[in-house]
């Protein structure tokens, strides 16, 4: 590839999502963009790049969901979904008990195994939870791949990285070769493609957020301005749980981590000295 | 070390099984069927057992039910491991007593996974 189409692809990459593309991973643009140019009948990535000079938009959108990286796992890490359930839930209950209503969302939601094993913990508390309120929201930069967590359909490989086996009998119906999970589950989970880098105040405040596995792909002034954001959005006991390769340290002071418990963050708020949701009892 | 026995009629299979245990720093020892991997768990009891469905002489599950009924025979988690995918199987594996299940293909990321969830790994 040219350096000027190189150039061209990282920067729009960078203002459109965020991503970081360095020239080591160079080759990431052939493999993934390849079948984008092919689908549009073009011979290679060049006439990709002048097409995108000419403002298609169109194209722009499916190059930018085209090299986004999906991976996702249901209880993916295990401990922080441990933790949600052992400790931040039982705050909450306790934090929210007159408004018995709260709000969680998932900022990199993907294909929906992160929200769907929140929302199967919640089904799994449901005998505490009589009478409440709950919304899980899913937002993702990538339409496709919302769609896939719309449909909540998974293949047997899917499945199995991370689902406990009874979590599987209780929540999923054999399709033929795929899992299709419980429409009661499927159903407490809303999904809106929502782009990180775009104003986040008209999604609402939240209790808890999930945000992991997304900011290892910006840069730090990116990854500042989003946990910043998120920050806003949080309630003042709220709480922000990272993917296992990030931290807020060095990167944002309205975060500090909670001692002992990695991963999960205490939003700061002026004024406030109550205690956060993840702290653990006693 | 703990330890892990792989109890599969395929030699193929017990092999990269006992690669990707090697691995995750198990010690591995090997039964080609239910009968040879419960005389094996009376000499001793392993920490783990990886355990196929369909073999000759003793099948999987009728291993597991006599498994669980040996002195000490409930300390070991059992991993069912088999081309087996429906939910009835699945059902009739926890009901006698299995405590994680992963059905075949599988690879050492699902094999990882699965040990992390029942406590074998950290
Ligand atoms: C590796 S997945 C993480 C999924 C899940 N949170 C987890 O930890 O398993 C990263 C997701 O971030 C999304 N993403 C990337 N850039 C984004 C942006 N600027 N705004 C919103 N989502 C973005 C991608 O589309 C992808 O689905």
């Amino acid at each position: 590839m040219k350096p000027e189409d190189f150039d061209y692809l990282s920067k729009m990459l960078r203002d459109r999502s965020g991503l970081v593309l360095t020239k080591d991973k160079a080759y990431l643009l052939e493999s993934r963009l390849m079948p984008v140019a092919r689908k549009r009948g073009y011979k290679g990535l060049e006439d990709l790049v002048t097409q995108l000079r000419n403002r298609d938009e169109t194209l722009a959108n499916d190059v930018t969901e085209a090299m986004t990286t999906n991976e996702s796992f249901f209880f993916r890490d295990v401990k922080p979904f441990d933790q949600f359930r052992q400790i931040v839930l039982p705050n909450l209950l306790k934090a929210r008990a007159t408004r018995k209503n709260f709000r969680i969302w998932c900022a990199a939601a993907s294909s929906g195994q992160e929200p769907y094993t929140l929302a199967m913990i919640l089904k799994e508390e449901a005998a505490r939870l009589n009478g409440w309120r709950h919304d899980i929201l899913g937002t993702d930069l990538s339409k496709e791949i919302l769609s896939k967590a719309q449909r909540g359909i998974y293949s047997q490989f899917e499945v199995q990285r991370g689902l406990p086996i009874q979590m599987l009998v209780k929540y999923f119906k054999k399709a033929d070769d795929m899992w299709e999970i419980d429409p009661a589950v499927r159903s407490m989970v809303q999904y809106k493609p929502w782009n990180l880098l775009q104003d986040l105040k008209p999604l609402g405040s939240f209790d808890v957020v999930f945000c992991r596995n997304v900011l290892i792909y910006f840069d730090q002034p990116t990854k500042t301005k989003v946990l910043n954001s998120i920050a806003d959005l949080l309630a003042d006991d709220g709480v922000l749980y990272l993917g296992g390769a990030e931290t807020v340290l060095g990167i944002s002071d309205r975060f500090k981590p909670i001692p002992g418990q990695r991963g999960v963050y205490a939003v700061q708020k002026p004024g406030y000295s109550g205690p956060s949701l993840g702290a653990a009892a006693g | 070390m703990k330890s892990c026995l792989i109890v599969d009629d395929s030699k193929v299979i017990r092999m990269v099984a006992k690669k990707i245990l090697q691995e995750l720093s198990f010690e591995t020892l090997e039964a080609a069927d239910g009968r040879a991997a419960l005389d094996a768990c009376q000499q001793a009891m392993p920490d783990a057992v990886l355990l196929d469905w369909n073999m000759p002489v003793m099948n999987g599950i009728e291993f597991l039910r006599e498994l669980r009924k040996l002195p000490g025979g409930g300390a070991p988690v059992v991993v069912f491991c088999t081309t087996e995918n429906d939910i009835e199987h699945i059902q009739e594996a926890i009901e006698a007593g299995a405590n994680e299940y992963i059905m075949k293909p599988f690879d050492s990321e699902i094999l990882q996974t699965k040990f992390v969830q029942v406590g074998l790994l950290s």
